[in-house]
């Protein structure tokens, strides 16, 4: 395997100067009558990879989607509570949801890299949102496939489909193409769960190398990734965040009895 | 239970199995005889009308040898482009529509209206096109020929955008929406791109169906013995000048009306050719 470098992109900006605090505030979520989220409250913090675990349809992603809006798009949803991107209410409708996605980068469980070559994947956000020149716009995919530890591999194929990468690689790929955006949060919603245990490996290196400079959420169903790559797990269950909090505690001695049961797998 | 079937009723599956395939093959075969034997006839009966002189020269006065389909070709083309440049982009527009708000009640309006007009026998759109765009200015013109057509190709074209529109995979959606994309431009950029191929043979198709139409021509692009390229005059058409000549009574119109029908086919195969050309490079877009 290839060692993950990290290089800091040149440019990018000292990590201070990017808080990416989220705060969810009393949040509750509905799908038409159908209430999928009681009350979170959840402090997503800066420079450190957070861990929605729960058994399937506990509402983790519903909740790691409401942070973004992609709920915008379905009609009938509604939300009460507040959630806040470093002080501002991403859900207050004065907000571009626009602007806002380009701070609030998303990765899917099912890679979706757009069926046309590497770079013109990693440059669709770049293109749109800030017009770079054609060498700034070179530097900048170069530098969001490295900052995805993707470079190394891809370097001298940027101009071919991205469909002919592997699971894994698109997987990066996804990841390189949200951060051109340069975002201050990341959302992964179970982006392993597709993938084999070298690749996923490979990804939870890069969340490790990523969360230097970046708020991380990631959603997954694998208790063991939660442990390996989390520094906070928050447990849902039945739309409701049971409890939440550094991961070794929650791991380890955890104050809910269903936490427990969920983690020693007695459910879920 | 016992535990397998006797042998004989293996062998009677078997041979009922074999015949049931053996009926879908002769099926099979009867559906592209007609085909085959249209493509036969025509080579046997045109060919030996279609030289050069054909595709240049203009219809010479009857008792004259000689003489070709040059002003019908043009006319056919010129046709064609008239009822794209409206058809076309009427039509994936409207597709869009559909396939971005299936749900909604006026696109199932719309979409069940697109299907009676799809339905709809081609004389009545001529009518149609007749009583609206030639009765008012009481001249036929190549522009009410270009709208008959043109209305038959929005149907076709608008279902075609729709299903290809549809198979474009909602996660590409959200993974150009999570990276900042207004929904306006990720229909465009997105969706519509990667269907383009699809929608590039849906509308070939439309071209190939629309090509060979006379019904809509007759009571508006009416034909014309003449070169014109004049969208507000009549204009001449391939299967309007097959129609004329094929009824008159002269040999020597008959065999260049042969010539005409091969040519009118091989137009048609040509473009249904490059349709499936297109539609085999759907996903490749020019990479690898």
């Amino acid at each position: 395997m290839t060692t993950i470098t990290a290089p800091l992109a040149p440019e990018a900006p000292p990590s201070d100067a990017r808080p990416g605090a989220v705060a969810v505030e009393n949040f509750s979520f509905w799908y038409g009558p159908k209430q999928a989220l009681f009350d979170i409250s959840l402090d997503l913090v800066p420079r450190e990879v957070t861990a929605l675990i729960g058994p399937s349809g506990c509402g983790k992603s519903t909740f790691l989607r409401s942070i973004n809006r992609m709920h915008d798009l379905l009609p009938g949803t509604r939300s009460t509570g507040r959630i806040l991107l470093d002080g501002e209410d991403v859900l207050d409708r004065s907000v571009d949801v626009v602007q806002l996605r380009q701070r609030i980068g998303m990765v899917f469980q099912r890679s979706n890299p757009f069926p046309r070559s590497i770079y013109d994947n990693v440059a669709w956000g770049p293109r749109l949102n800030r017009r770079p020149s054609r060498s700034a716009l070179d530097e900048i995919v170069e530098q969001a496939l490295r900052r995805a530890a993707l470079w190394d591999e891809v370097k001298d194929r940027l101009r071919t489909s991205a469909l002919g990468l592997s699971g894994g690689q698109q997987q990066r790929l996804c990841i390189a193409r949200a951060l051109a955006n340069e975002p201050e949060v990341l959302l992964l919603d179970e982006p392993a769960s597709a993938l084999d245990p070298i690749a996923t490996q490979r990804i939870e290196e890069l969340l490790w190398e990523l969360k230097k400079e970046l708020t991380i959420v990631i959603v997954t169903h694998n208790l063991q990734q939660a442990g390996r790559v989390s520094d906070r797990t928050a447990f849902f269950y039945l739309g409701e965040l049971i409890e939440h909090g550094p991961t070794d505690q929650l791991f380890t001695a955890p104050r809910e009895e269903r936490t427990e049961a969920y983690i020693t797998g007695r459910f879920g | 239970m016992t535990s397998r079937a006797p042998r004989r009723s293996i062998r009677a599956r078997r041979a009922r199995s074999a015949a049931m395939v053996a009926l879908t093959v002769v099926a099979a075969l009867l559906a592209t005889l007609p085909l085959v034997l249209i493509l036969g006839l025509l080579l046997k009966q045109g060919a030996s009308s279609l030289n050069w002189a054909f595709f240049t020269a203009m219809p010479k006065p009857v008792g004259e040898t000689g003489g070709g389909m040059a002003n019908a070709l043009a006319g056919t083309l010129m046709l064609i482009a008239i009822a794209s440049a409206i058809g076309l982009p009427v039509g994936i527009g409207a597709g869009m529509y559909l396939a971005e708000h299936r749900g909604g009640r006026l696109a199932s309006v719309v979409r069940f209206l697109s299907d009676v007009l799809n339905g709809l026998p081609s004389i009545v759109v001529g009518i149609f096109a007749w009583q609206f765009l030639v009765r008012p200015v009481k001249h036929f013109s190549a522009l009410a020929g270009g709208i008959a057509l043109a209305a038959m190709m929005i149907p076709l074209v608008a279902r075609a955008t729709e299903e290809m529109i549809r198979l474009v995979p909602n996660s590409l959606r959200e993974a150009a929406l999570a990276l900042g994309y207004p929904r306006w431009r990720t229909s465009l950029t997105v969706v519509l791109r990667t269907a383009l191929p699809g929608i590039v043979t849906g509308a070939l198709v439309a071209v190939a169906r629309i090509a060979g139409e006379t019904a809509p021509l007759l009571f508006t692009a009416f034909g014309n013995q003449f070169w014109s390229t004049s969208l507000t005059q009549p204009i001449s058409a391939l299967p309007l000048q097959i129609f004329s000549y094929a009824i008159s009574p002269y040999e020597e119109w008959h065999s260049l009306a042969w010539a005409g029908a091969l040519v009118l086919l091989a137009l048609v195969l040509v473009i249904s050719l490059i349709a499936r050309y297109v539609t085999r490079s759907r996903f490749g877009h020019g990479h690898d």
